[in-house]
């Protein structure tokens, strides 16, 4: 009874800490299937979650911090893209340099708009922040261990933005092998210039690519301060970025895939709370710096070939000049 | 559209940079306007801070000097076609050989321990180097990512230590107990005053002057060694240095090696010459900096001294801003670095166009006459 209550917490936990890591990974995926290499995922979730904490906490309005959390992470995804789709710079460059100037500009900001040391006021109020939405009987649930446990737990009682997170999965699925759009998308990734044949525009095309990283970067920073937490600090998204960016690499650049191994690290993330300082029967103590690195020693793993073989998309990271 | 023309080499060396450079400090001033101080009195108070006193001066080529470690690291791999963003763990390991020498021969005479430590900063920075540097090389695994990864791997690997192994007995904090007095690198204002010069006690240390020597062989290796035309050939053209008889392999280790092995030496700057004990996170985001330093020096050594000291002028000017402006702290010099990584490196095409339709049209004017 004790190891069941146990596990449906740890899944629970899995599934709050999983779900910043599917919004970012899924962005990253739209950028990088159109060929457009993502490493500013990081720089743009943390740029989002100062924006959603300043506005909310000013504003009082969780929903207009989501908004402009979405600005801010398109703002720089254009910036992105317009170094290096209309002037074919260095994409790594590009994200690195976005991604080290909000981890400086969110706090020099936060420090001179509110002075409280680089981080937003707490969101206390009503409305400032995403809560957890209580399905229907789902405290009366909790008292029937199973299924009431699962459902209490594991189906209710998120907040919105995890909802959202789980839609996403199928609909980005949808999009990018069902709709013309998609087939575009990818066909950019893989061979720009068969595309720009069709008479289709390939920086077009990339930078709508980008933009939607953008939005979906911006929801998931604004899960980091607005619904996982209530306000900005410091480095809140704690190389949460690149986490996804690995997450999108495990999952071969699909939804599906994408999604398992967001759902894999972030379990390994709950584990390593959960294990501190626990000693295991044969193993005994586990470090939880070992847990927490498991997630990039499977990556490399992955991108060495070992553990089944990561092919990225063909045209990644290559600028697209037409008169080549 | 027009053919476009080459700039003449001074522009593309000097000016071009330079350009970049200017943009993204005026962006910066934008930035400390919109934060309600006066960008004009920023800059005065960071010159003021970091080149006006003995004190500053001797802060600012402390910092420089874990910056040319870096930045030279980022080069040699950037030379070879690599994009090397693990520096800063490669950093972070090499300390630890550094450390481990230090803690271990502390009290040994100084000519055994220094050489054993530079050999060991060398060797861990390498060795943390050579796995993504392999998997580049023998498997295709994409450089940028590994090395992402291992500088994850890093900092859980290190804390894991400090805070499991090497913690001094009895303490709260994860770090080492002190090194041995003859592990110190020995300090600036000790070797000038033997000397009969009198200069403030600052961190500058003994490591400034092999951050220099360094970057001689940094530059005799890459340009004027056969090793070094190989990495370069293999770097601009792979297929090409095939036909020439060249193993882009050979090259990418090579390569890899030497630039993880001057990132390890940002330990006996930071470790031997200041800190005097291995602690949590000391290379603080220097290898980043790297980046910046290599991509605003075009790669070539004397550029990154010099975009070296100019960075570590900005981190000591940055923390003398801090105390003056209430409403700006450290994290601006931050953004400022994102702004040069920015426009020194992803944006550099965006003023060439017209920079050389500028130059086209000076040009025709002239001979038109």
């Amino acid at each position: 009874m004790e190891t069941y209550t146990l596990i449906v917490l740890l899944l629970a936990a899995t599934i709050r800490v999983a779900t910043p890591l599917v919004l970012a990974a899924l962005a990253g995926m739209f950028s990088e299937r159109a060929g457009v290499i993502d490493l500013g995922l990081e720089g743009k979730m943390l740029g989002a979650a100062f924006a959603a904490g300043a506005v909310s906490a000013i504003s009082g309005s969780a929903w207009l911090g989501l908004l402009a959390a979405i600005a801010t992470a398109v703002f720089f995804a254009l910036v992105i893209g317009y170094a290096c789709i209309t002037h074919r710079g260095n994409q790594v460059v590009a994200g690195m340099a976005i991604t080290i100037m909000v981890v400086g500009l969110g706090p020099t900001l936060a420090l001179a708009w509110f002075n409280l040391g680089g981080q937003t006021p707490q969101l206390d109020g009503p409305g400032q922040r995403f809560v957890g939405l209580a399905w229907p009987w789902a405290q009366s649930a909790r008292e029937v261990p199973f299924p009431g446990l699962v459902y209490a737990e594991l189906l209710s009682g998120h907040s919105l933005i995890v909802y959202f997170a789980a839609a996403l999965v199928p609909l980005s699925a949808w999009v990018l092998y069902r709709t013309r759009f998609g087939l575009r998308l990818r066909a950019v990734g893989e061979n720009p210039h068969a595309v720009d044949t069709a008479g289709i525009s390939v920086n077009g095309l990339r930078y709508r690519a980008v933009i939607i990283s953008g939005v979906l970067c911006g929801v998931a920073g604004a899960s980091l301060s607005t619904a996982a937490s209530s306000g900005f600090v410091r480095d809140m998204t704690a190389g949460k970025g690149y986490l996804a960016l690995a997450a999108l690499i495990f999952g071969k650049w699909k939804p599906w895939p994408t999604l398992g191994a967001c759902l894999l690290f972030a379990f390994t993330d709950a584990l390593a709370v959960r294990l501190q300082g626990v000693a295991l029967p044969l193993v005994g103590v586990i470090p939880v710096q070992f847990i927490l690195a498991l997630p990039y020693v499977l990556t490399v793993l992955l991108l060495a070939g070992f553990v089944g073989k990561a092919v990225a998309p063909h045209a990644i990271g290559v600028p697209y000049a037409k008169e080549k | 559209m027009s053919a476009p023309t080459k700039l003449p080499r001074w522009a593309e060396l000097a000016l071009l940079p330079l350009l970049n450079l200017g943009f993204a400090l005026l962006l910066s001033g934008v930035i400390v306007r919109l934060l309600g101080e006066s960008p004009w009195a920023a800059l005065k108070l960071m010159v003021a801070g970091s080149v006006g006193t003995q004190e500053g001066i001797g802060y600012t080529l402390y910092y420089a000097t874990n910056f040319i470690f870096t930045g030279l690291a980022v080069a040699v791999a950037y030379h070879a076609g690599l994009f090397n963003i693990g520096a800063e763990g490669q950093a972070y390991v090499g300390g630890l050989g550094v450390g481990l020498v230090a803690l271990w021969l502390g009290d040994a005479p100084r000519f055994v321990v220094l050489p054993l430590a530079i050999l060991a900063g060398a060797g861990f920075g390498a060795a943390w180097a050579f796995l993504p540097a392999w998997l580049q090389a023998k498997r295709g695994s994409h450089i940028v990512i590994t090395t992402i990864m291992f500088n994850f791997i890093a900092s859980a690997l290190m804390t894991y230590l400090l805070v499991n192994v090497l913690i001094k007995p009895g303490q709260q904090s994860p770090e080492t107990r002190e090194f041995g007095a003859h592990a110190f690198m020995p300090a600036a204002h000790d070797l000038l005053a033997r000397a009969g010069l009198t200069f403030a006690a600052t961190p500058l240390n003994f490591a400034f002057v092999l951050a220099l020597a360094a970057a001689v062989l940094v530059w005799i290796f890459v340009w004027h060694t056969r090793w070094g035309y190989a990495l370069r050939v293999a770097g601009e053209n792979a297929a090409a240095a095939v036909y020439a008889g060249i193993a882009p392999p050979r090259s990418i280790m090579g390569s890899m090696l030497l630039s993880g092995a001057l990132a390890g030496s940002l330990g006996l700057n930071e470790l031997l010459g200041s800190q005097h004990r291995i602690l949590i996170d000391f290379t603080g985001g220097a290898g980043f900096v790297g980046i910046a330093v290599s991509l605003m020096g075009r790669n070539h050594p004397v550029g990154i001294i010099f975009s070296s000291v100019l960075f570590g002028a900005l981190y000591q000017g940055g923390s003398q801003l801090s105390f003056d402006m209430p409403k700006i702290n450290r994290d601006m010099v931050v953004v400022i670095q994102g702004l040069v990584i920015l426009f020194c490196g992803a944006m550099e095409n965006v003023f060439r166009a017209p920079l050389t339709a500028v130059f086209a049209r000076f040009g025709r004017s002239k001979t038109g006459l």
